[in-house]
């Protein structure tokens, strides 16, 4: 007997499926469709009331039209109707119309909420399933609002069936994840974490799902669940398989809840409990074990499930990065993968590897297999996994193997899918540049890019290859000698933005080449001006600043250009920029003497270092998340090797040096100037405001810590009108940059006390409301408020308070704290209530600032010079030079330094006066290194504050924190 | 000739959703048997966070939009599952079954899949929900009475006119608004 009686169904719908499907038009199937809503609708309208059968069916035939893709208006009253019915077939057909067709007219949402209300009372889990799953596939806010209450009620009831267990669960996670404030955390969050231990395995999947989610975001609050998975996992791996019986899918004991486990546990670090650390470690080898026997059965079902689990603990292992041996054997694992005849294993083993090339044990490993992944792009015959190969070799590259992988992916471009070609050009291009040992090597490389795929190549790469061949003279005749040849310019059918390259090399750097009769100047200019007239008006008017250069480096062919520049095409063009070119080009050329020549056109200067645009490109074409993590682990090993020709350090916003702008400027000096060379650490060091005399400073004991002056901002406060004004506060505020505890804000009312704790890139703060007088406060309404741009790099959460605060208590708030980049202002604590008759507004700026996200490290005094010369761009580094606003005594500062964040690294400066402090700024996009050097001057009572970062606004917003600290 | 079964999260207008379906057919359907069944979102599902994961049996494409916090395994498995408790609950599972009885497919799929997260993969606990339903359902059509006996009277002079697993055109079946997995 089927579980799906065929007859049982309604009639009319069964007829009104079979016309559709026999209708031979479209034309006919929308008659037959508009007569049927017609006739609908005429029913419902009707004077007769329909009984329930009636309106199933034709909420069922209007569901049916909706699927074919028609607009349904109506018919939303009488699903509401069918919700209240007490027939199961009724009630499900009206939920499923409503899921299906969600409605965001209020009145109904109100009956519908209320249909719910009634069904989740009613304790027939069938209808609270049917309630459950309805909130879940509608999921919006009304409905969070109404039930995200109650839901957590019915997961944790002792009485609650399996089934409503399960869906309450999952229904949670899905208002959860549509409007995460409108869910209270509470003390059912304990009592779901022991769900893990729960008999029913459906049960304990729905749970791992929840939890996975919600300790994403309050790793704190659900930290127990780590032993509770760990120990689960441990019995099902270890289980036979037929002890989980219906669970066990194709002899693979629950391998949903298995991988459902693994994933929760990657939300978390390593255990820190040896034990569970350990049993962890046996569990991620018996999965790796178990990958290495034959299997159980051919079907392909089994083998799927099986390596379902070996990816997440992969994936886990990666994560944790922390045992070599289980990191070497998974890429070994991967690595067989790499040649397994089913494609979809292949391409998931592709994309893991991808993410352990940026481990450090593993990296090595990951190299081997390069010339299986190289293969992989020359035969796999489906983009999604050549996609994947391409990621890989880009993840896996190093000095040791850039040449040739940069030669793999030029020869793959060549045949590549249309749409990955720019982003492998993107690759290419910042691989030659970063890998670079040679820059002829470089050169060739982009000029075969352009050659290949000319049409993917940005303005970026172009503009980037630009720079290098103007800040690199090695590379400038070879550059130039390169560009003429045949492959390049010479070639017939040569792309537009090869022109656009030769045009400036050569304008720039033709003389170094004009020795060689083959490549005479008046040979240069033919060849350009062959191509001149195929060129779009941008290109042209770079050539014609060539032209101009030319003028200059060969006056031997002024007058051949003078005459191209005179003819009608360039004089009279209809392009206004040309036409100005032209004539302004052409007066230069005839009354300024050479010397004034020689002047305006001279060699253009180097280009100011900074990040390669291309990579910022890539970054924007990715997301920031997945290359920037690569580029830091990249950084660190290749930051020794490639000189003042590899930036791509930190993050400022490149301003695309388009070579006829700065041309164009007709003044009679060179537009541009490089920037003074930045100073180098070594003058840094011995520089006179290092003040060797090391006195010791006056002691002031205490200057730090008494700050809690209770009317500090009492008469501002009580005031009727809710005005808005922040409680600037910025001393109070300012103390708290280098600690976590203390008095925040205080009046005569009210008392703000905070109590906070970072680690990484995540904090909590308490904060403690003390209503200092003997009167209730009511509708006491805290807020926390980020500007725009701060929230998108502070992720903040906090729990609603009770809004009534008894004379003399003290509540208290917690409010949970997520970096997620590197941000500016502080917050603001926006605070609410009545107080007797009067309304009370008041708000101050809560110290929540970058350097909470510190975390301090050590190193020698080598490493830190060696790094400090690394950062040495103008924009990494922010100096301040200020007076002392504290007695300066030697011990309070090294506590304000670590209190800071850094860690104090004695025995570093030369100078034992100084100060010298390093850490990184852990947020969850990025890290940031950071060197700081404080130099006191007890002669002048002032003190010279300098801050290197790999990030200029870092550098920025650190040194304006700590420059108030002293 | 090939139908999808799509789930799609988005309540944007009925255009979106009809656009979504088609576009995703279009992909899904010119691809290779032994490729990967794997594939990269466009931003029409969502962004390059989504993926699609389909398996192809027949005539039918199964069709899932999954975001990262899935494993593509065990998406495929599910796929798997969900057509075996088909075939369980229609017997020899055909597309006319799929098109005839849309609300018993997505009440089976339901109880599988819920607001877009996974909720039981067992095909003998969905089998089990499954048959209770039916049950209740018969005990009401016993108090409804006439309508359902006139419905297996028609069932034997209507149905069988159309052949089984006959080439149904171009008409697809989509259960839209099964929100994705999250």
């Amino acid at each position: 007997m089927p579980a799906v009686s065929k007859g049982d169904g309604m009639r009319g719908l069964a007829v009104f499926i079979s016309d559709i499907r026999n209708c031979k038009s479209k034309e006919a199937e929308i008659k037959r469709i508009n007569k049927e809503l017609a006739n609908i609708r005429s029913k419902f309208k009707g004077d007769k009331a329909l009984d329930g059968y009636s309106k199933k069916k034709y909420v069922c035939k209007l569901l049916f039209i909706f699927l074919l893709g028609h607009d349904i208006d109506f018919g939303h009253m009488e699903a509401v109707n069918l919700l209240s019915s007490n027939r199961y077939t009724e009630k499900q057909i009206g939920y499923l119309f409503i899921s299906v067709l969600v409605n965001s007219n209020s009145e109904l949402i109100r009956l519908i909420n209320n249909a719910i209300k009634n069904d989740l009372a009613s304790r027939n889990p069938t209808f609270m399933g049917l309630a459950l799953h309805c909130i879940a596939n509608v999921g919006s806010r009304e409905m969070a609002e109404a039930f995200a209450g109650e839901i957590p009620k019915i997961l944790v009831a002792g009485d609650t069936m399996d089934s409503v267990k399960q869906s309450a669960a999952l229904c949670l996670l899905r208002l959860y994840r549509t409007s995460p404030d409108l869910v209270p955390m509470g003390d059912w969050t304990s009592r779901v974490v022991h769900l893990l231990n729960d008999q029913h395995l459906g049960v304990v999947t729905a749970a791992t799902s929840l939890i996975t989610t919600l300790a994403q975001k309050n790793p704190e609050e659900f930290k127990t669940s780590v032993s509770l998975a760990v120990s689960r996992l441990s019995r099902i791996v270890t289980s036979a398989s037929t002890d989980l019986q219906d669970y066990t899918y194709y002899f693979v004991p629950a391998p949903w809840l298995s991988v459902k486990l693994l994933r929760l546990l990657q939300c978390y670090p390593p255990p820190e409990d040896p034990a569970v650390r350990g049993r962890l470690t046996e569990c991620l080898e018996t999965i790796l074990n178990k990958a290495q026997e034959p299997p159980k059965s051919k079907k392909v079902q089994h083998s799927n499930a099986k390596n379902a689990v070996l990816f997440e603990a992969i994936s886990l292992i990666i994560h944790h990065d922390s045992e070599p041996n289980l990191l070497v054997r998974a890429c070994n694992q991967l690595g067989q993968f790499l040649q397994h005849r089913e494609t979809n294993l292949r391409y998931l083993a592709l994309e893991s590897m991808c993410t352990l090339a940026s481990s450090e044990f593993s990296h090595e490993a990951v190299k081997t297999h390069i010339e299986t992944v190289i293969n992989a792009l020359k035969t796999e015959r489906d983009v999604s996994v050549r996609q994947r190969a391409v990621d890989l070799l880009y993840a896996m590259c190093d000095r040791s193997n850039a040449q040739q992988i940069v030669a793999e992916m030029l020869n793959y471009l060549e045949t590549a899918d249309y749409s990955i070609r720019e982003e492998i050009v993107l690759k290419v291009a910042i691989l030659a540049e970063k890998y670079a040992v040679d820059y002829t090597w470089y050169v060739d490389t982009i000029l075969n890019l352009i050659r290949i795929a000319g049409d993917y190549v940005s303005e970026e790469v172009w503009y980037r290859v630009i720079q290098i061949v103007i800040n690199r003279d090695d590379v400038q005749g070879y550059a130039a000698k390169t560009v003429f040849e045949v492959r390049a310019l010479q070639a017939p059918a040569c792309h537009e933005n090869l022109v656009k390259v030769g045009g400036y090399i050569l304008g720039e750097f033709g003389n170094l080449i004009a020795g060689d009769p083959r490549s005479s100047p008046l040979i240069q200019f033919n060849l350009l001006h062959s191509k001149f007239h195929l060129c779009s008006v941008p290109t042209r008017a770079l050539l014609l600043s060539t032209y101009i250069k030319f003028v200059n480096l060969f006056p031997e062919i002024k007058t051949t250009i003078q005459d191209v520049l005179r003819s009608d095409s360039q004089l009279k063009n209809a392009d206004v920029e040309l036409q100005q070119r032209a004539v302004e080009y052409l007066r230069l050329s005839t009354i300024a003497s050479t010397d004034i020549l020689a002047t305006v056109l001279e060699e253009m200067p180097p280009f100011p270092e900074r990040e390669s645009s291309i990579l910022a490109k890539l970054k924007k074409k990715k997301g920031p998340g997945t290359v920037t993590d690569l580029e830091e682990i990249k950084k660190e090993r290749s930051s020794d090797m490639n000189g003042s020709a590899e930036p791509a350090l930190n993050a400022t916003v490149v301003t695309t040096p388009s070579p006829t702008e700065d041309l164009l400027g007709l003044g009679p000096a060179p537009v541009t100037n490089s920037p003074p060379p930045p100073p180098t650490s070594d003058i840094l060091l011995v520089d006179v405001f290092a003040n060797p005399a090391a006195a010791v400073a006056p002691l002031a004991p205490g200057s730090d810590d008494n700050f809690a002056s209770p009317d500090l901002a009492s008469s501002e406060v009580v005031s009727e009108e809710p005005a808005d004004t922040v409680h600037d506060a910025d001393e109070l505020f300012h103390k708290f940059v280098c600690k976590n505890n203390g008095v925040l804000f205080e009046n005569q009312l009210l008392q703000i006390g905070l109590k906070s704790e970072f680690r990484q890139n995540l904090g909590r703060m308490f904060i403690f409301y003390g209503n200092k007088t003997s009167t209730q406060f009511l509708n006491f309404t805290p807020t926390v408020i980020c500007s725009d741009d701060l929230q998108s790099s502070l992720n903040l959460q906090t729990k609603p308070v009770d809004p009534t605060v008894d004379g003399g208590a003290q509540v208290q708030q917690v409010v949970n704290i997520e970096c997620v980049s590197d941000f500016m202002e502080a917050p603001i604590l926006n605070i609410q209530f009545r107080y007797g008759g009067t309304f009370q507004n008041l708000s101050v700026k809560l110290p929540i600032t970058l350097n909470k996200f510190f975390q301090p490290t050590e190193m020698s005094s080598q490493d830190f010079f060696q790094r400090w010369k690394q950062l040495s761009n103008p924009k990494q580094e922010v100096q301040n030079i200020f007076k002392a606003k504290h007695p300066m005594d030697a011990e309070i500062t090294k506590a304000k330094i670590i209190g800071f964040g850094s860690a104090l690294l004695e025995e570093v400066d030369p100078n034992p006066a100084n100060f010298v402090g390093a850490g990184i700024i852990h947020t969850k996009t990025t890290q940031i290194g950071c060197l700081l050097r404080l130099e006191p001057n007890l002669q002048a009572q002032m003190y010279r504050l300098t801050l290197r970062t790999s990030k200029e606004a870092v550098s920025q917003r650190l040194c304006e924190l700590l420059s108030e600290q002293f | 000739k090939c139908n999808t079964n799509t789930q799609s999260e988005w309540k944007k207008s009925e255009d979106t959703q009809q656009q979504i379906i088609r576009e995703t057919f279009h992909l899904v359907s010119k691809r290779d048997e032994n490729v990967c069944n794997f594939l990269e979102g466009g931003l029409l599902i969502g962004g390059s966070d989504n993926k699609l994961i389909y398996r192809h049996y027949a005539t039918l494409y199964f069709v899932f939009c999954v975001d990262s916090s899935e494993s593509e395994l065990g998406i495929l498995d599910l796929i798997q599952v969900f057509v075996e408790t088909l075939d369980k609950c229609f017997e020899n599972v055909c597309e006319l079954d799929l098109i005839f009885h849309v609300d018993k497919v997505h009440n089976i799929l339901a109880e599988m899949v819920m607001g877009g997260m996974v909720l039981e993969t067992n095909m003998n606990e969905i089998v089990t929900q499954i048959d209770a339903q039916n049950k209740l359902e018969k005990s009401e059509a016993g108090l409804a009475g006439a309508p359902a006996r006139a419905v297996s009277a028609v069932k034997n002079m209507n149905l069988p006119e159309i052949p089984r697993n006959i080439n149904i055109g171009d008409i697809s079946i989509k259960v839209p608004n099964l929100p994705t997995f999250k």
